[in-house]
Formats: C-alpha cells, structure tokens, sequence
C-alpha cells in the first residue's frame, strides 16, 4: 500500500513541478494545489498505514497491545490541509487581483517593481 | 511550569484581536500597540535574564511531556532573538505612527503587524518542528497581507513573487518534515537530535536535510534562492519593510542555525562545504546587486542579502568563535538594517524620493538625517567603533583560525563594497546639490517629525553603544554558540533522560 503511495506521490510532484515551471501564473496555481495535496499524502504514508484498528485504549490500559492506525499524521494533515487551504485561498485573490491591476498572468511581462537595468539606469543616472 | 516562556507570543495575538475592534480609532489603536510592543521586549528582557541566570527554560504545553506535547524551549539564541525582535517590534511601533496611512490603518495595517510579531515570536521559541512549520505559516500570510495593503502595481508584482517562491520554500519545509517524522517517528527537536542519530543511513539524513537546507535557504535569501527579496522589499510601506528587513529572513537564518546544530549531523556529509560555498556566493552576489541600483530602499535590499552570508558563514565555519560571530552578526544586522529602512522613510519624505537621481542636498538641508544615516550605514559596513566592525571582526578571526583564508577575504572584500554602497547613498542623498528641476517643494516642506526621530534615534543609540562596550554581547553570544554546540543540555532540559 505504501509503494502505491509512493508512486502515487511523486507523478503528483513530477506534474506539479511541471505545471509550476510555466511562466502562466494560473497553471502555477494548479501545480500548487497538486504539490500540496502530493505533501499531505506523503506525510500519510510516512506515518505508516494500519488498516486493521482504530487507535482507541480501553479505559484503564495505559497502552495499546496491539498494531493500531497511526492517529498523529491526520492531525498533521488536517493542519497542512487548513493551512493549505487559507494560502490557496488568499493567493487565489492575490492572483486575480493582479490580474486585474497589471492586466497579464504572464510572469515575464510583470516588471513593475523591478523595471529592465536600462530604464532603472536612466532614472537612476546623475541629472 | 514556566509559562512565562509564553508571554512573548500570547501578548502580540492578545493585542491584535483587540486592534481588530478599534478599527475606526488609529489613536487608541497606534498607543495600544506601542504598549504591548514595550510590554514585550519587557518579558523578552525578562527571559533572556532567567536564561542567563538559571540555565534553559522549557515549557511543555498543556502540560504534556516532551516528546508527545509541544515544548516551547528558550536557551540564549532564542531569548536573544525574541529580546531584539521586542526592540524592531517597539521601534516600528513608534515608527508607524507618521508612516502609516489612514487607509492602511483601516485596512488592517496594526492588527497584521502584530500577528506577523506574533509568528516570529513563535518560531524562535518553539521546540518542536511541526509547531515550527505552523509559525512559519501564521508569520508568512501575515507578512503577504502587510505587503500587498497598498494594491500598487509595483507591490503586487512583488507580492506574487514573494508568495510563490515562499510558498515553496514551505512545501519543501512540508515534505522534509514529513520524511523525518516518517524516518523517526517524532517531531519534537530535542528528540530528533537522539533519534535522528540512530538512522544507520547516512544518505537518507543528509538528502533529508538538504530538504531544509533550501526550504530555510529561500527564507534566508542565501544564493542562489533569493530572487524575492529584491523583487518585494521595496515595495511595502517603509514601517513594514523595515520589519521584514530586520526580521523575516533572520527568521530563517535562526532555523538554518538550529537545524544544523540541534537536528542534522552537519560534518561528515559535504553539506557544511555547501554551506559554506553558499555563504561566500551569497554575500558577493548581494553587494554586487547592491553596486548597480540606485534606488534607496533596493540597495538596501540587496545588502540583506549580502549580510545574511555572513551570518551563514559562522555556521558553516562552525566553531564556538565563529557561531558566537554568527549570534552577533544577527543581532547587530538586525538593529542596524530595520534602522536604515526606517531613515530611508525620512530620505523620502525630507528628500521626496527613493531614487537617488531624484533627492540631493540633505546634509544642507537636514544635516540631523545625514548624522542618522551615517551611524547605522557605516556600523553595516564595518567602521571601528560601530557594532558592525566587531561583527565582521569575529567572523573574519574565526575565518584564520581554521585557516579559511579565501573566506576571510571574500568577508573583508565584501566589507569593503558595502562601503561603496553606502558612501553611494551619501553622496547623492545627502552631499549633491538638490538635482535641477526638483525644487524645494514650495510650502509643504514636512516638518521633523517625532514619531519617526525617536525609534531611529533610539537604534543609532544602541548601535553605538553595542560597538563601545561589545563585550556583555559577545558574552551572551558566545554563551548561545557553546549551548549551540553542545546540546546536550538543550535535549537533557527538553525531554529528560531517555
């Protein structure tokens, strides 16, 4: 189960990666949510999976005797995937909102705050 | 049992939730702020004196023991940091006052600020490497939104590149934290250094810690990752970038220190090799960025970048003296750059512009700026007596030492260009003639204003009193590079004898 995982999780990174690697900001947003999710899984796997029992104790045991789910790697994940979730949510934002200021998505036609050496070196040159 | 310890990140979070009621009341909301920023270098002074006293603190949250729970942990590097993160976070406070804009301050400009203090805070003090990930994020989205306040284009067009790469940077974070725990099966940093030293393969270590390697290596700006930095820290109001100056990328220096100090074996691998290859790039390839702009706040910019290689250059040297150099360097950066980008808002409102072309005739006009401008500008380059000079003394000293002679030159070259920058921005700000056509802005020349004036006069004062008697520093820094060193006192505090 986990080697399907594994698999699972690096074509999730390979596409992400090459989503990411687009100068288009919206394929980058999909390569993020892609690289994302790939994360969470990775952290499920690296937990180890149980299929058999719930990581429950009776009352008056101070441990368990038997293999249990790993319960930690969900909390982990439940926190990455909120996280995640309020990143995504303000980049989207922050994306459609330049989008809409500096009318392109494309990366290589974004020069405001950094404007090509030779008009910076014409502002910046002695009176 | 210490809950103090937590004092540092429950006052900004505290104060913020109130800020977000007083949103119509900019008074009530900057003197309300100014407050809890004195209240927490008060308890950062607080814990670094226990510290210092009687050893390290820990704080198991909730009472859970160590390995399971989250432990907060202060020893000298983390009290330091939170001490001099109270003094930017004062500083800006004050600063904020004549900086921000009504509509920032609508826009929720304190409330940010505070959260963003709020996560620095906590990833200095935590102990344990999830918790760690959970700061970085809280610090990080708040940092997104004090950056893209004003929608400008220019701020937008850094923001995005600052979100993406950041975001990045903490996937990886995500994902080395994922492998570790599934190599280990625990979080807590104490106990990883034990366990982590268990693992019979040494490859799977060290491809792991190349993971935080370059995720803290984005947030730190080390070459060849630091491309956001220039792209955003100019755009920002002046308040904000000189808290992102001073502390954000020292953010990530402090966890590259930890990692590689508490959790990763860093000899034996080729990683400290890297380090220091990365270190050297990282400190000519910023102050040669520097060399070519001329536009204030992007010199500056750059020149973090070239001053965070030399903080990563203790690391890499990796001996007491020269993490002990590391330790200081940090605290005097952070001091003198927040205190430059905060002179840079005056250069830009007495002067009326960022760009050099444009201001001139300061030292005529405003020779008050000009002595400002000078301490903190020629402390960063390195001029004996100011703190800088010691700094960069400790790190080239500790440099022969291990006879890394080539290091000790790049150190001391790049001394020498941080001049050139600096001497850059005197002259045309402050010793040129007012530039042709760009009069004296008739009738509306802003008086001095003492909001501004204070802090700055407050951090010059501390930088020259840092470079008279750098002695009580250097002592606390070198007792943070021998716990550094030594963690065994760290581990045996955290989670006992195991």
């Amino acid at each position: 189960m986990e080697t399907v995982l594994a698999i699972l999780t690096g074509a999730m990174v390979a596409g992400s990666v090459f989503l990411m690697l687009s100068k288009n900001l919206v394929r980058f947003i999909f390569g993020l949510v892609l690289a994302s999710n790939a994360v969470n899984l990775l952290i499920f796997a690296a937990g180890r999976l149980e299929t058999s029992r719930p990581p429950l104790i009776p009352q008056d045991a101070t441990h368990v005797a038997v293999a249990v789910a790993n319960s930690l790697p969900q909390a982990l994940i439940l926190t990455a995937i909120v996280i995640g979730f309020a990143l995504l949510a303000f980049i989207f934002i922050l994306f459609f909102r330049t989008y809409q200021t500096l009318g392109t998505v494309d990366t290589e036609a974004m020069t405001d705050a950094e404007p090509f050496a030779s008009e910076d070196s014409t502002k910046g040159r002695r009176p | 049992m210490n809950s103090g310890l937590a004092a540092p990140i429950i006052i900004p979070f505290t104060t913020a939730a109130i800020m977000l009621l007083g949103r119509r009341r900019p008074n009530f909301q900057h003197i309300s702020s100014m407050l809890a920023a004195v209240l927490h270098l008060a308890t950062g002074a607080w814990l670094l004196y226990t510290v210092h006293h009687s050893g390290i603190q820990v704080l198991h949250v909730a009472s859970w023991s160590a390995p399971f729970g989250i432990a907060l942990v202060a020893d000298h590097l983390s009290s330091l940091m939170v001490v001099i993160t109270g003094i930017v976070y004062t500083a800006v406070s004050v600063y904020s006052r004549a900086d921000v804009t009504p509509d920032h301050q609508q826009r929720g400009y304190y409330p940010l600020l505070h959260i963003l203090v709020g996560g620095i805070s906590g990833a200095f003090l935590t102990g344990d490497l999830f918790n760690m990930y959970v700061w970085f994020e809280v610090m990080l989205m708040a940092s997104f939104a004090l950056l893209v306040q004003g929608k400008t284009r220019a701020q937008l067009d850094g923001g995005v590149k600052y979100v993406v790469i950041n975001l990045i940077s903490t996937l990886l974070f995500l994902t080395g934290l994922g492998l570790v725990y599934g190599m280990t099966g625990t979080l807590n940093m104490a106990h990883l250094h034990i366990k982590l030293r268990m693992i019979g393969d040494p490859g799977l270590v060290a491809a792991v810690a190349v993971l935080f390697l370059t995720a803290f290596g984005i947030k730190s700006g080390l070459f060849p990752l630091f491309f956001w930095l220039p792209a955003s820290y100019h755009t920002p109001p002046v308040a904000t970038s000189a808290i992102f100056a001073g502390l954000l990328t020292k953010v990530g220096v402090y966890a590259l220190i930890r990692m590689f100090t508490l959790i990763f074996p860093f000899e034996g691998n080729g990683l400290r090799e890297l380090v220091l290859v990365a270190a050297a790039a990282t400190m000519i390839i910023g102050v040669l960025g520097a060399a070519t702009r001329y536009h204030v706040r992007r010199i500056l910019s750059f020149h973090i970048i070239s001053q965070v290689g030399y903080m990563i250059l203790g690391l890499g040297l990796f001996t007491p003296l020269a993490l002990a150099g590391a330790v200081f360097y940090m605290l005097h950066h952070i001091i003198v750059k927040s205190n430059l980008f905060l002179i840079s808002g005056l250069i830009q409102r007495h002067g009326g512009s960022f760009e050099l072309s444009r201001v001139g005739g300061l030292y005529r006009s405003h020779g008050w700026i000009a002595l400002l401008f000078f301490i903190p500008a020629f402390s960063l380059a390195g001029f004996p007596p100011l703190s800088g000079f010691w700094a960069k003394m400790i790190l080239i000293r500790a440099s022969l030492e291990v006879g890394q002679f080539v290091l000790a030159a790049v150190a001391a070259v790049v001394g020498l260009l941080t001049v050139y920058s600096m001497v850059k921005i005197w002259s045309e700000a402050f010793w040129k003639p007012r530039p042709e056509g760009i009069s004296e802005r008739a009738g509306c020349v802003p008086p001095m204003n003492a909001w501004m004036l204070a802090p700055i006069m407050a951090m010059a004062a501390i930088t020259v009193l840092i470079g008279l008697l750098p002695g009580p520093l250097y002592h606390m820094a070198r007792a943070a590079a021998d716990e550094l060193l030594e963690p065994g006192a760290y581990v045996y505090t955290v989670i006992g004898n195991m």
